[in-house]
């Protein structure tokens, strides 16, 4: 640096505060501090990066130039779920977690920080009541992550290794939840039957060597689970407990597990007020009834209830700190970092918002718009459902009667602003509905596709796959 | 009394806003809606009829969520007022969070991340739509990889922690796949590490080795040669450590890892004070990680979401997490980014797609707010204001530096209140707490607590020399009511949200109360309808078509 540098997220780059603060401490220069860093480490040159925009002004036009390269599916028609999913987030969610003490916040005492514990707190509350269950943690990373720690609680509680897997599985979660547990547990798939569990191969694979029983619910192509209670008997009867993985969206109007006898109930809150954020706005969930086995079992914080010195004042704190990895390293339950509490504030609001009646209005009309969904595009000559299991919000299509592939018609459609879903197979398309798509949305879509059984022949079939690819 | 005002006392006279708020559900109005549903078009309810009631028995919920019904302000008040009630880096000199740098987070990042460019934007999406976005992901890698002299980085974990989770998956993966999985079954740290480097090779399935520093507290070379063997998969450890200690001989403790075949793991949690000076694969390390949300500038959010930004040598590079995100270029000279999945011996997807987007754009914006220069600056100042910081402590009756005395520290220091304890019998939790009345965040130490009557103070590149000042003297003060007046230190807070709390409900599983629904059951024998009322829940609420006909 030949001249001053004076930036303005750094105060004492002013060259007299600089000066003052060397003399201080009686430095010649900052040099000094790095004594320790041997002259063979030292980066001997400037690091090599683009030339900033150290004006603020320049930097907005800059960045607001890249991300107006985005295409966002407020331009385009989309029907992609598969992880990530297009809500409405009421605009007092946005307010709530845009507000600098949240957001800038961090890991303040229960004195400093009450609004973060009575957040948080709230956050847990109102999930119990939806989820049926009375522990729910602080959130962690995300969905993946709260179904490896479910079932890894499943085999630390049981000192067994087998999971027995009974639904369809999003792949990249199952990616993630095998390269946590394979270590201590192995997974062992009982193929499903028509989009669900397949309950007679189910029980005829359960024993005493069976840790947990693994159901998702909706799954990977948004089958909701009939047979939960008959699942949970049958674990039960072995001594397994019944790990469900889910989205909490629909239980304004579905059962909720804990109801049918899950002993661990887990997945992500992305759907609760979050935006897409092209799939980077992820917490998870992990509810457990009040139960110190499980409990003790959870690796993320609890925050509980406590009196203060005040009558009718409510105190917070962590519940069971022992657990963790912050109070005993290597020998708490895996470990405790930052991972998505704000995330977790703005699914507490939205909640709130929601409240019974939001929940079971949206719970019916994502209901009624996958149904209506399927209808339409099961009407389309050539194009069959995937399987005929109750559906929430996304559902297959079967694409081979029709001589599409699934990657075919992705490509075909994108050219018409629509991303008709995610392909899931050769001819296999995932396709998702909320409430942001609408019936006349849902009416293009199926135009759109009926279009292309009507027009294509395999010869522009391939052309429009390898432009999609 | 008159002008002129008179001149402002010598500590802030700071007061915690206070609301008393109930919990949330005791807010609850019957009838009362927060946000309606958009409805169910005539069209589409003719087409599927009654979806609810044609629901096998056993999938249709019996009794509503008994969720509070609150107008829209009121949800909004609520929570705006618990906003007041917490202390966020915004509004306090916020270095007693040392390990974490509490950094400032601009606000024009977090308008930048807000736009429906990015928000409203599916990671599934055709890249060709996506373009702006990937991008930023490929460019940060770039700069991180410079950064850290890395050959490779990946964005996808979402916190520090979780990235050190990568950090060991990648390490086991690259000893099985050179058929030493079995051999290498040990992870050694350092007690000044994150508890997390520890803790994730544990759930990793390895046997944990802690070494314990020097008496100087440097890192003990001796003891970690004596603690490598053939049995070691990697060493995981943070150089500068907690207490702000450089590791002079770093390049000898790879060395020897290496020389045993073991990997070396880098955590960057402390990388503030060495951005531009000194980078992780100079050193020899084969994988590292960033905190992005503290070196990098995105905000805490409560404690998360963060971001973290793992680095790897060619050599570990195939192990590293996917989808990827890469530049093409075109024959015309034109360049284009794409994804790509993850190859074979990937360890998969850490996290859903590409991690946290918000966050990495954030600290795009942010390493292009400051260029090379810039973050030379922020390395520089963070140092520059930590040993400022540590000479005003010093010069507190009562207050030390235990290790490496009369030496330079790099970005921060954990101090011991040892000297004051044994002159007051103040503790350090008890000056923390105090703290608090004057509108300082404080915090001691991980656990072990080897540094006895721990803090740890961390002032980043943030802070003004003023603001510095203020909190050593508000330490200072504090250290003076400790002789003085003890009984204020020790039945503080006294200006805060809510007065001393009983902590001993919260490690008895017959008392505590980890929600509203099991304080209700506990404490008061019955469920609760939304409302909070003990009663019986779920009568108001209608089910099947007439509520659905209401909201229509």
């Amino acid at each position: 640096m030949t001249e001053p540098f004076v930036h303005p997220y750094i105060p004492n780059t002013a060259p007299e505060s600089k000066a003052a603060m060397l003399a201080a401490v009686g430095a010649a220069s900052v040099d000094e501090f790095y004594a320790d860093v041997p002259a063979e480490l030292r980066l001997d040159r400037p690091l090599d990066l683009p030339a900033p925009f150290t004006a603020e002004q320049d930097l907005v036009r800059h960045v607001e130039g890249l991300l107006g390269k985005n295409v966002s599916t407020r331009q385009r028609l989309s029907f992609l779920g598969a992880g990530t999913y297009h809500h409405y987030v009421p605009a007092v969610v946005d307010e709530v977690i845009g507000r600098s003490e949240f957001l800038t916040a961090y890991a303040g005492e229960p004195y400093e920080d009450h609004g973060r514990f009575q957040a948080l707190f709230q956050y847990q509350s109102l999930m119990a009541e939806l989820l049926a269950m009375d522990v729910v943690n602080v959130p962690t990373y995300d969905g993946y992550q709260a179904t490896a720690t479910a079932l890894s609680m499943a085999g630390r509680m049981s000192g067994r290794r087998r999971i027995l897997v009974a639904s369809d599985v999003l792949p990249a979660k199952l990616s993630k939840v095998h390269d946590f547990v394979r270590v201590h547990l192995d997974l062992e798939f009982v193929e499903t039957i028509d989009g669900v569990a397949d309950v007679a191969g189910l029980v005829s694979r359960l024993g005493d060597d069976i840790a947990a029983v693994w159901v998702e619910t909706p799954s990977h192509t948004g089958a909701v689970e009939a047979q939960l209670q008959k699942i949970s008997d049958a674990a039960h009867a072995a001594g397994a407990v019944l790990v469900v993985g889910t989205d909490p969206i629909g239980y304004g109007v579905l059962t909720p597990p804990a109801e049918q006898g899950a002993d661990i109930v887990c997945g992500d809150i992305q759907s609760l007020g979050l935006h897409q954020w092209f799939g980077g706005a992820h917490g998870g969930f992990i509810a457990v009834h009040d139960d110190t086995k499980f409990i003790m079992e959870m690796p993320s914080r609890l925050f509980g209830l406590a009196t203060t010195d005040v009558p009718g004042e409510y105190g917070f704190g962590d519940v069971a700190y022992d657990r963790t990895s912050f109070a005993h390293r290597e020998e708490g339950k895996e470990w405790v970092g930052t991972a998505a509490a704000l995330w977790g504030i703005a699914a507490g609001v939205y909640l709130a918002l929601m409240g019974p009646q939001g929940m079971r209005d949206l719970g019916e009309l994502l209901l009624a718009r996958t149904r209506y969904a399927q209808q339409q595009l099961g009407a389309i000559p050539g194009i069959a459902l995937g399987d005929t299991a109750v559906h929430l919000r996304e559902f297959t299509i079967d694409l081979s009667g029709a001589g599409l592939t699934a990657a075919g018609l992705v490509g075909a459609l994108r050219a018409e602003g629509i991303e008709p879903g995610v392909a899931v197979g050769e001819h296999l398309l995932l396709v998702c509905v909320t409430e942001m798509t609408s019936q006349a949305d849902i009416d293009r879509l199926a135009a759109a596709i009926a279009s292309n059984t009507d027009h294509q022949t395999s010869e522009t079939i391939s052309t429009l796959e390898e432009q999609s690819a | 009394m008159s002008l002129p005002v008179a001149p402002k006392p010598a500590q802030r006279r700071f007061q915690q806003a206070s609301w008393d708020e109930p919990i949330i559900f005791e807010l609850s109005t019957p009838g009362e809606r927060g946000v309606l549903v958009t409805g169910i078009e005539a069209g589409v309810r003719d087409a599927v009829g009654d979806v609810v009631g044609d629901l096998p028995a056993g999938l249709r919920r019996a009794a509503p969520p008994a969720l509070p019904e609150m107008g829209q302000m009121r949800v909004l008040k609520h929570y705006l007022r618990l906003s007041q009630e917490n202390l966020g880096a915004d509004f306090n000199v916020d270095i007693g969070q040392g390990t974490c740098t509490m950094k400032y987070a601009p606000k024009v990042n977090d308008q930048l991340v807000g736009t429906p460019a990015l928000t409203a934007m599916h990671p599934l999406q055709n890249p060709a739509d996506a373009q702006g976005v990937l991008e930023i992901v490929w460019s940060t890698e770039r700069m991180i990889a410079e950064i850290s002299g890395m050959d490779e980085v990946s964005l996808h974990t979402q916190g520090g922690s979780a990235a050190i989770w990568s950090n060991i998956a990648m390490i086991r993966a690259y000893h099985e796949a050179n058929g030493e999985g079995e051999q290498r079954r040990e992870v050694i740290t350092t007690i000044f590490s994150h508890p997390s480097n520890a803790a994730a090779a544990k759930a990793a399935g390895y046997d944990v080795i802690t070494l314990y520093p020097d008496a100087d507290g440097y890192p003990d070379l001796e003891a970690l040669k004596r603690a490598l063997s053939p049995r070691t998969a990697a060493i995981m450890v943070t150089n500068p450590e907690d207490t702000g200690i450089y590791n002079p001989a770093i390049k000898d403790w790879v060395d020897a890892a290496h020389a045993v075949g073991a990997l070396a793991s880098y955590d960057q949690a402390n990388a503030n004070g060495i951005l531009g000076i000194t980078r992780a694969r100079d050193a020899g390390f084969d994988v590292c990680h960033f905190n992005l949300h503290k070196t990098f500038g995105t905000p805490h959010g409560c404690g998360g979401p963060g971001a973290g930004a793992n680095g790897v040598s060619a050599a570990l590079a195939p192990f590293l997490p996917g989808p990827r995100v890469a530049r093409e270029s075109g024959t015309d000279g034109s360049t284009r980014f794409v994804v790509r999945e993850a190859g074979e011996q990937s360890i998969g997807a850490v996290a859903p797609f590409f991690g946290v987007i918000p966050n990495i754009v954030r600290a795009y914006a942010w390493m292009m707010a400051l260029g090379a220069d810039g973050l030379r600056a922020v390395a520089e100042i963070a140092v520059l204001n930590n040993n400022y910081l540590l000479k005003k402590v010093l010069e507190i009756p009562g207050a030390s530096a235990p290790y490496a005395t009369g030496r330079r520290r790099i970005e921060q220091v954990r101090y011991s209140w040892q000297e004051l304890f044994e002159e007051t019998g103040i503790t350090s939790e008890e000056i923390g707490v105090r703290a608090s009345d004057f509108g300082m965040h404080y915090w001691t130490s991980h656990h072990p607590y080897l540094v006895p009557q721990p803090f740890t103070l961390e002032p980043t590149e943030s802070y003004s020399m003023a603001e510095l000042d203020e909190y050593a003297a508000v330490l200072a003060e504090i250290a003076r009511e400790a002789r003085e007046t003890p009984d204020v230190v020790r039945t503080a807070p006294h200006n805060q949200t809510v007065h001393h709390t009983h902590h001993d409900d919260l490690d008895d599983p017959e008392r505590w109360a980890i929600t509203w629904r099991a304080y209700q059951r506990k404490y008061f024998g019955a469920p609760v309808d939304p409302a909070g009322r003990v009663g019986s829940a779920g009568d108001r609420i209608e089910t099947g078509a007439t509520a659905a006909e209401a909201a229509a």
